[in-house]
């Protein structure tokens, strides 16, 4: 059983300083990509920091996560570390896909991240796999895939729910419904309120969760998670939240109202949480500024190393085509 | 040795990777306790159980990334998608999962799976259900293609595959399916190289280089070429990608004359790509202009008498390569 949130302070206090490590890369990572440090193009998670924390922290290091485009936060929630993470989105040799994968590719095996995925929808067979694995080996192995309300209208998101469905597998379907697929609002590509109902035609149960709220989320996915360790089959977990940002970073956002534009941060997890919980959970204002302090520096070491990596040797291009 | 079918020779290597490493699993559409639909998996559902022998639903995308999922994981995973046509419906995931996933990652993982398929005409199944699509997966980094010509390739390169560390598509002929050979199933630990070319008849005037059901076809032109005093050596390409260019290099220094045969169609396939690559290095190495042999430019038609026509045969063969030869005589 995973620890009770009610009564753990300790937890609560992790929650709350992985959002803020969340807040502080992605905010790092768009300030370096202005700056033209960074190539290619980037897909920030600034508004959805809850739905990474909350989930990943319900999960074991042995579990395992897939996820999309937008993966930094869940990346980093599950226990990727943030200087690698950096390295990678600068191109560099130090990155953990040696500058081969960017931004959307960041993996850590060794802590059960098996990769943010850019074909979007792929996510959910892909953990449907790891939970296979977890099945066919015994093992008490759970994996959750990560996936937006953009993909649920994908043909593959019915097909790995049916499949995990009919086998029963330890998996977590976690929809970050953040309002937009790509630059088109909710209403324009789904036909219903919530991406949870979907979950009943399966035969599972699927749940909507406040994806301003860490401990809600982190609450209702700890549930989901101990229902597929124990043998019980999938959720649906979908967490209701909001993309501060564009598509992509530079994206005009024509699409956005603009009282949405100009105040994104009325929908502020990080906010949420200082408001509602610091006082149930013993968090003082110097705790607070603590907190910041302590993620910023690691924010800012992470930048420092990325910075300081080489550039990826020309070789990088042919290793690891095949395995030996 | 035993003389057993092209279908029975992928059944005992499923059979017999599965009993050496608990690790390997089969899942696809009709795989379990119906024993597939041409017997291709008969008696593996009883013996290794529904845990490790799973029917799909009908949802290639689906299972095959799933089975991506289940390689990077730790798990050994076969999986069959019936027709070779039905791979476009799991393109994703063998194309931008697979294929990509260890060099895009940086190293971090390895995808051991296989993904089996019956592909290429001689059924009579129309349009939809006898492509081969050798060409479009010989483009792809990371991947590797291998179409076994006889029962024993099939037992070998199946066994191969499945304990190569790369994802591995097996492209099988459904012409082929019934064939018979001989098969040494009792052969366990050795040590097949995947991607090696073969002679499998020896001769000094032509080199007629075949993928896939197209070897038996090359090997039948080879007889007719005998009758008008043309020796023919007979190259099995086995592996599309990546392909073997030395052995098919050392067959062609030899006779200065080379067509290539496949059922893929003739633009940007597996011949192309041979006979541009003999070319860049060396023209002289040829004598006469090389050929390539191959389907029309049109799907593949249903009526018998169509695809008779259709798909390239010993005859066919025969005609084309004995115009090469007279041609510049």
């Amino acid at each position: 059983m995973c620890p009770d949130i009610d009564d753990n302070s300790i937890l609560a206090k992790k929650l709350y300083h992985n959002m803020l490590l969340i807040r502080g890369f992605e905010t790092a990572a768009a300030k370096q990509y202005r700056d033209g440090n960074m190539p290619g193009f980037i897909h920030l998670s600034l508004g959805q920091e809850a739905c990474a924390v909350g989930a990943c922290l319900a999960l074991k290091k042995e579990d395992y996560i897939t996820s999309t485009h937008r993966g930094h936060g869940h990346c980093l929630a599950k226990g990727a570390d943030p200087k690698l993470m950096m390295a990678e989105l600068f191109g560099k040799s130090d990155g953990y896909c040696k500058g081969r994968g960017g931004s959307m590719h960041i993996a850590d095996p060794s802590v059960g991240v098996l990769g943010a995925n850019g074909i979007v929808g792929q996510s959910l067979p892909l953990a449907v796999g790891a939970a296979l694995t977890a099945q066919v080996k015994g093992n008490s192995s759970v994996a959750l895939a990560f996936f937006g309300e953009g993909a649920s209208g994908a043909g593959v998101v019915h097909e790995a729910m049916n499949m995990a469905a009919l086998w029963s597998l330890p998996v977590v379907f976690f929809c970050e419904a953040n309002r937009y697929a790509e630059l088109s609002p909710y209403e324009t590509h789904c036909p219903i309120d919530k991406i949870s109902q979907r979950a009943a035609s399966y035969g599972f149960p699927g749940v909507t969760v406040n994806g301003e709220d860490v401990i809600e989320v982190y609450r209702e996915t700890e549930k989901a998670v101990v229902r597929a360790r124990n043998g019980k089959g999938p959720t649906l977990v979908e967490a209701k939240t909001m993309r501060w940002g564009g598509h992509y970073e530079g994206d005009p956002q024509k699409y956005k109202s603009a009282a949405e534009l100009e105040n994104p941060q009325s929908f502020d997890p990080v906010a949420f949480f200082e408001k509602n919980y610091s006082a149930d959970y013993g968090i003082s204002a110097s705790d607070i500024r603590k907190t910041y302090a302590r993620t910023e520096k690691i924010i800012k070491d992470a930048v420092i190393f990325a910075e300081k990596s080489s550039l990826s040797p020309s070789k990088n291009i042919f290793n690891d085509v095949y395995a030996p | 040795m035993a003389r057993i079918k092209y279908f029975q020779a992928l059944q005992n290597a499923i059979q017999s990777e599965m009993e050496r490493d608990e690790n390997v699993v089969l899942f696809g559409e009709d795989v379990g306790e119906s024993g597939g639909i041409f017997s291709q998996t008969r008696g593996l559902y009883k013996q290794f159980g529904s845990c490790r022998v799973r029917d799909t639903p009908i949802a290639e995308n689906g299972f095959v990334s799933a089975a991506v999922g289940a390689a990077m994981t730790g798990l050994r995973p076969i999986v069959e998608v019936g027709f070779e046509d039905f791979l476009t419906a799991c393109m994703d995931p063998l194309v931008n999962q697979a294929a990509k996933l260890r060099f895009m990652l940086g190293g971090q993982v390895t995808v051991p799976m296989v993904v089996y398929t019956f592909g290429g005409g001689g059924l009579n199944a129309g349009p939809q259900h006898s492509q081969s699509f050798v060409s479009w997966f010989s483009q792809v980094p990371g991947l590797k293609v291998v179409l076994p010509a006889t029962p024993a390739d099939v037992f070998s390169m199946t066994k191969a595959a499945v304990r190569d560390d790369n994802p591995v598509i097996v492209l099988l002929s459904k012409k082929l399916i019934g064939s018979s050979g001989e098969v040494d199933t009792d052969k366990n630990n050795f040590d097949i190289d995947l991607e090696s070319a073969y002679v499998t008849d020896h001769g000094d005037d032509v080199t007629l280089v075949a993928f896939g059901a197209m070897v038996t076809a090359a090997i039948e032109a080879r007889s007719k070429l005998a009758e008008i005093g043309c020796n023919a050596e007979v190259v099995n390409g086995c592996c599309a990608n990546p392909y073997d260019i030395a052995t098919i290099k050392t067959s062609v220094k030899k006779t200065g004359r080379l067509a290539v045969v496949h059922e893929a169609h003739l633009p940007c396939g597996p011949g192309a790509e041979i006979i541009a690559s003999l070319v860049e290095e060396d023209t002289s190495i040829f004598k006469l202009p090389p050929i390539r042999i191959t389907p029309p430019f049109a799907p593949s038609p249903f009526a018998p008498n169509l695809e008779r026509e259709y798909l390239p045969s010993g005859e066919s063969i025969f005609r084309s390569v004995s115009s090469m030869l007279n041609r510049h005589s």
